[in-house]
């Protein structure tokens, strides 16, 4: 697809969008995460990834993980944004009988390529998928989103060797690093945070190409998945630094915002933040 | 009377590892994952032999068991091989969510099962690993009685399309199937016909089960053998049926008393066709390192306590 950043950075506004209104009309869900993460999906799904929403099984696709499987509803307002399902499919998120579970569910939903929700297992799964197209010959993508706070599981390392021992420069992991979690540790001026610093290092030690970028900055996230496909004999890790809550001034660098459900007014001023049409 | 145990002995794991091998040759989408133990559980030969076929995910169970699950969504059949200790605890909501939910193609492999684990101790043997599959759904859970109903049993899991949990032994077994023997899945094998006891076992708990009811039959005691080597889905209809016909059940089972054959089997029976019972298998105690017959015989799970609980179950008539 040919996008300008211009046409992402409106996709994205709607994804936002599609986030907040949802979880206000389910009552339950995380926000901070999904915000965070939406640029890189948007990216992903309409620029970087051979898909096609028709043929949401075609074995020679691109793959996609949410190892972070807590910010499932950014992922599926993005997927609704593509074409995989209604937009209006979104109001039964979280209801029973639907398709779109509070974590992605490989079986509920076609599109998805792994089920995750429990931190930790999306990479492992997904360094399966790119290991497997490397033993078949087979020329599809895998890319992985990862959470800075689902870093602290120790299977997150173990992925990291292995696809590392692997050589699989078939494989590219974004790190969302937004710097915050549920709740975390004490920070100054009583603000909440994780404990990494300089995830660089600690990838750059595995093995791994390491790119930092703005994770918000369109240009940017261009540049660093043009540069992955560049790199041969070892994994990529996009780290992406991004914003908790982005979009919307009071969600903000927010903790509480990690999956707090938006009042009707709170609902009214974020739309009205986003610029957006619906 | 001839035994129902031939004098040949084998050991599972063998015959595991030269089937593994075979298949890992001739079906390009057979994937044997190892989690740095196979010198031990024999899936060696494939590394020497074959290792084009063989991963290496070294000492990382979780990471093992998701990479098998994402092996199998690109279509390929992986193999998980490790002791059941580490399967069934290390590993678990790694399977639950990305392995058995998904009804994923992913064969795993508990070598080391139960309570003879050479010498190695509480933290190597395996007593709940049936009682931890049998719970997840879409799972099947299978414990072959010898070297046999291995080969039968991986011939079923190569075929079939789903997860599949089997439990291996680590020392040698008596022969009890020829090489006619067909596996069916669900099925439970009638070995030995009897009319005032039934003993339903599993696993290596069958050749201790036909040994104690062959000694008992000494001594004027009809007993009838049945084994058990799908314990998930389990056969229903066989147990309500040996019930029925002997009033009287003892399980055997190399695994705790809690969640296993033996807890599968009473609910069957409380549900629809209460009898007395009573199960053999590891007491609600913590278990230790020690030659095979000292355990055997301080966990009260050799053949002479199978015969002790069938004699004393056919009290209860």
């Amino acid at each position: 697809m040919t996008l300008s950043s211009e046409d992402l950075i409106n996709k994205a506004r709607l994804a936002r969008r599609y986030v907040i209104e949802t979880v206000h009309h389910a009552g339950a869900g995380h926000l901070g995460g999904p915000l965070s993460a939406i640029d890189l999906l948007t990216y992903l799904y309409f620029k970087e990834m051979n898909i096609d929403p028709k043929n949401p099984r075609n074995e020679n696709r691109d793959r996609f993980v949410l190892s972070k499987g807590h910010s499932a509803i950014g992922l599926y307002s993005v997927l609704a944004l593509r074409g995989y399902l209604p937009v209006e499919e979104l109001k039964t998120f979280d209801a029973i009988n639907s398709r779109l579970q509070a974590h992605p569910d490989l079986n509920a939903l076609p599109g998805l390529d792994m089920s995750t929700g429990s931190l930790g297992q999306g990479i492992s799964a997904a360094v399966g998928m790119a290991l497997g197209a490397k033993l078949q010959n087979k020329a599809f993508r895998t890319y992985c989103i990862v959470g800075d706070g689902e870093s602290q599981e120790g299977q997150v390392w173990e992925a990291a060797d292995v696809a590392s021992k692997y050589r699989l420069d078939n494989f590219v992991a974004i790190l969302d690093y937004n710097k915050l979690q549920q709740f975390g540790w004490n920070g100054e001026n009583g603000r909440r945070k994780i404990p990494v610093e300089a995830p660089e290092n600690r990838w750059r030690a595995f093995g791994w190409h390491v790119i930092s970028i703005d994770g918000h900055n369109f240009e940017e996230i261009e540049a660093a998945f043009k540069e992955a496909r560049e790199v041969k004999d070892r994994p990529t890790i996009i780290i992406a630094n991004t914003v908790k809550g982005k979009g919307v001034s009071f969600m903000e660098n927010a903790y509480l915002w990690h999956s707090r459900v938006p009042t009707n007014e709170e609902l009214a001023n974020a739309i009205k933040e986003l610029c957006v049409e619906g | 009377m001839a035994s129902l145990l031939s004098d040949k002995k084998e050991t599972m794991r063998d015959i595991f590892g030269e089937t593994i091998l075979q298949l890992s040759k001739e079906d390009e989408k057979v994937y044997v994952v190892d989690g740095d133990l196979a010198n031990s559980t024999k899936i060696d030969g494939v590394a020497l032999k074959n290792p084009d076929k063989f991963l290496q995910m070294g000492i990382a169970e979780q990471n093992m068991l998701s990479v098998c699950s994402g092996l199998a969504t690109t279509g390929l059949q992986p193999w998980a091989v490790t002791f059941a200790a580490f399967l069934s605890k290390r590993a678990i909501d790694q399977i639950q969510v990305q392995i058995a939910q998904p009804n994923l193609n992913v064969n795993m492999i508990g070598a080391y099962s139960g309570l003879l684990t050479g010498l190695t101790g509480k933290t190597h043997q395996s007593l709940e690993d049936i009682a931890i599959f049998r719970t997840l759904a879409n799972m099947t859970v299978l414990a072959p009685a010898d070297s046999t109903e291995v080969k039968k049993m991986m011939e079923f899991a190569h075929q079939f399309d789903g997860p599949v949990y089997m439990r291996l032994a680590r020392d040698p077994y008596p022969v009890i199937f020829e090489d006619d023997y067909e596996f069916e899945i669900g099925k439970a094998v009638s070995l030995k016909e009897g009319t005032d006891v039934t003993i339903i076992s599993t696993g290596t708990q069958t050749s201790r089960s036909i040994e104690a009811a062959e000694s008992l039959e000494k001594e004027g005691l009809s007993v009838a053998v049945l084994h058990m080597p799908t314990i998930k889905p389990l056969d229903k209809k066989a147990i309500v049926k040996a019930a029925e016909k002997t009033g009287v059940i003892v399980t055997a089972e190399e695994h705790s008393i809690y969640g296993g054959l033996g807890s599968a089997v009473a609910e069957v029976l409380v549900e629809e066709k209460p009898v007395p019972m009573l199960r053999v298998g590891v007491k609600d105690r913590n278990t230790e390192s020690a030659p095979n017959e000292a355990l055997l015989e301080d966990f009260e799970v050799s053949a002479a306590h199978i015969a002790k609980a069938v004699k004393e179950v056919v009290k209860r008539k």
